[in-house]
């Protein structure tokens, strides 16, 4: 037993810190800033109670920027394995940016506003971010860094009914599909609403002023069914639903195809598209989606036979006891009602219903690779 | 009937030579969810201190160490069964092993309640 460290004064705040304490969170260093883990439900309730009803995040420790002008979609597209160019207005899109040596430097969202591209990038990554991007095409578009808006995640099969309840319009919020968005009022402020999240449910991230995100947020929790979710349960959510947190899952060394992103690019990025390569990394990355057998590791989803968590760091074995990769993510997944597991592997363990050993505390514990997402994702497609 | 307590946030409440082991209120609190715990054999003789259940939270992997030498003579299965009962109820039903004592003195030794909610204040 030992307790966490106290929080250091030096800590940044979201503009819900005020908030967060007086709902009562118990709030932790995290990516610079003091977040909130847990409020008094607790990390097993508030997930549980995102999958049934609806959550509110605070995510406002995501970094968001704004790409303008009229080569900033091609701009970014040199940074990115990702079709950029042919986002659709009110369109969204996952991406990375990657590096040369293929491997994964950030992942991102990317949203059309038919304007201008609307960025959010990871908390941790967002000053090297906002840097490589300053070096690499500041001199093709205006990149604007919006430290004055917030965001929140609203996820949940309640999220729908929540958000256009306080939705001046609410067929605004009706209309729109999986990775799609548009400007909405909503509780009298001008918001950025998409379709999207990190919880495998179906919800909307909002992006806010933030001197008007605590108004939005106590407009959210007062509609019945609305709880407050901390950082806890929103990891073990986007666990649950396969969802790569970088810096652990996916990193400077692992390529798209090792990480199983080979979705996210897009045929027209891919060897024979229209506008192949020209990102960084390109002959690795294309290479390995050319030609599988280049791919030496994979990130795979193990479900463990007891019920023991397994966490990020255990080492996983063969029958033989040789060393074949190690475990990213791992944690109870509260949903699933057991333990849920992601981790690398050796190409030739990565079969799904392969048998292999995680050494729990020392032990060889048997896990079995299988198919992710660990709870079925549940969009609005 | 007399409780004791650890730094670590183990308490023992001693009824004869036997002692009921389990952490407090304070500790299931600073560790969150408990989803999973495993116990050690009954028979099993513990020196001070020695790693004796080993608990895992939504948050993180912890061990409750034996607050004094014994055997263990019992071991609670309600909460390998059911985890949750360790934070609804941590200084009751929550316990997780009981341990046949042979030195009194090593339990004197320990924090009465007053120094240990003094420890946490």
């Amino acid at each position: 037993m030992s307790a966490p460290a106290p929080a250091s004064s030096t800590l940044l705040q979201t503009p819900l810190h005020a908030l967060h304490v007086e709902l009562g969170a118990r709030m932790v260093p995290f990516a610079g800033y003091d977040m909130p883990v847990q409020y008094p439900l607790g990390v097993l309730k508030e997930h549980l109670h995102t999958r049934s009803d609806a959550g509110l995040f605070d995510v406002s420790h995501m970094g968001q920027l704004e790409l303008r002008g009229p080569d900033a979609a091609a701009a970014l597209e040199t940074l990115v394995p990702v079709d950029v160019i042919g986002l659709g207005a009110k369109r969204q899109r996952y991406a990375l940016f990657t590096n040369d040596a293929g491997g994964i430097l950030d992942d991102l969202m990317i949203f059309n506003t038919g304007e201008y591209l609307h960025v959010v990038v990871n908390a941790a990554c967002k000053d090297a971010d906002i840097a490589h991007l300053r070096a690499k095409i500041g001199a093709r578009c205006d990149i604007r860094v919006r430290a004055d808006l917030a965001l929140l995640a609203l996820q949940g099969p309640r999220a729908e009914a929540a958000l256009s309840a306080i939705a001046r319009i609410p067929e605004r919020i009706f209309e729109l599909g999986f990775m799609q968005g548009d400007f909405i009022e909503l509780a009298e402020l001008d918001c950025l609403v998409t379709r999207s999240g990190y919880t495998g449910e179906d919800g909307f991230e909002i992006s806010v002023a933030a001197d008007d995100c605590e108004t939005l947020a106590r407009a959210l929790l007062a509609v019945p069914g609305v709880q407050p979710i901390g950082l806890g349960a929103r990891d073990s959510l986007r666990l649950e639903a396969g969802l790569c947190l970088y810096g652990h899952d996916i990193d400077t060394t692992t390529s798209p195809a090792e990480a199983n992103l080979n979705w996210a690019i897009q045929k027209v990025r891919r060897a024979g598209g229209e506008r192949a390569g020209g990102f960084p990394g390109a002959e690795r990355i294309l290479g390995e989606l050319a030609d599988p057998a280049r791919v030496t590791r994979k990130r795979v989803g193990l479900k463990p036979e007891g019920r023991a968590p397994i966490r990020e760091g255990v080492a996983l074995h063969d029958a033989s006891g040789r060393a074949v990769g190690v475990v990213t993510s791992g944690g109870f997944g509260p949903s699933v009602n057991g333990p849920v597991v992601m981790g690398y592997v050796e190409a030739a363990h990565a079969a799904v219903g392969t048998r292999i050993d995680a050494m729990l505390r020392g032990t060889p514990t048997p896990v079995t690779v299988v198919a992710m997402p660990f709870a079925p994702h549940r969009y609005k497609r | 009937m007399t409780t004791r307590y650890t730094e670590d946030h183990e308490y023992i409440r001693m009824e004869g030579d036997v002692g009921t082991v389990g952490i407090t209120h304070h500790a299931q609190d600073k560790l969150g969810d408990l989803v999973y715990v495993e116990q050690p054999k009954v028979g099993r003789r513990l020196a001070a201190g020695e790693e004796a259940s080993i608990i895992e939270s939504v948050k993180a992997a912890a061990e409750v160490k034996a607050p004094v030498a014994g055997e263990v003579i019992e071991v609670n299965e309600a909460v390998v069964a059911d985890p949750s009962l360790v934070n609804s109820d941590p200084e009751g039903a929550g316990w997780f092993f009981k341990l046949r004592v042979s030195d009194a003195a090593a339990v004197a030794a320990l924090h009465d309640e007053a120094a240990y909610k003094a420890l946490i204040a």
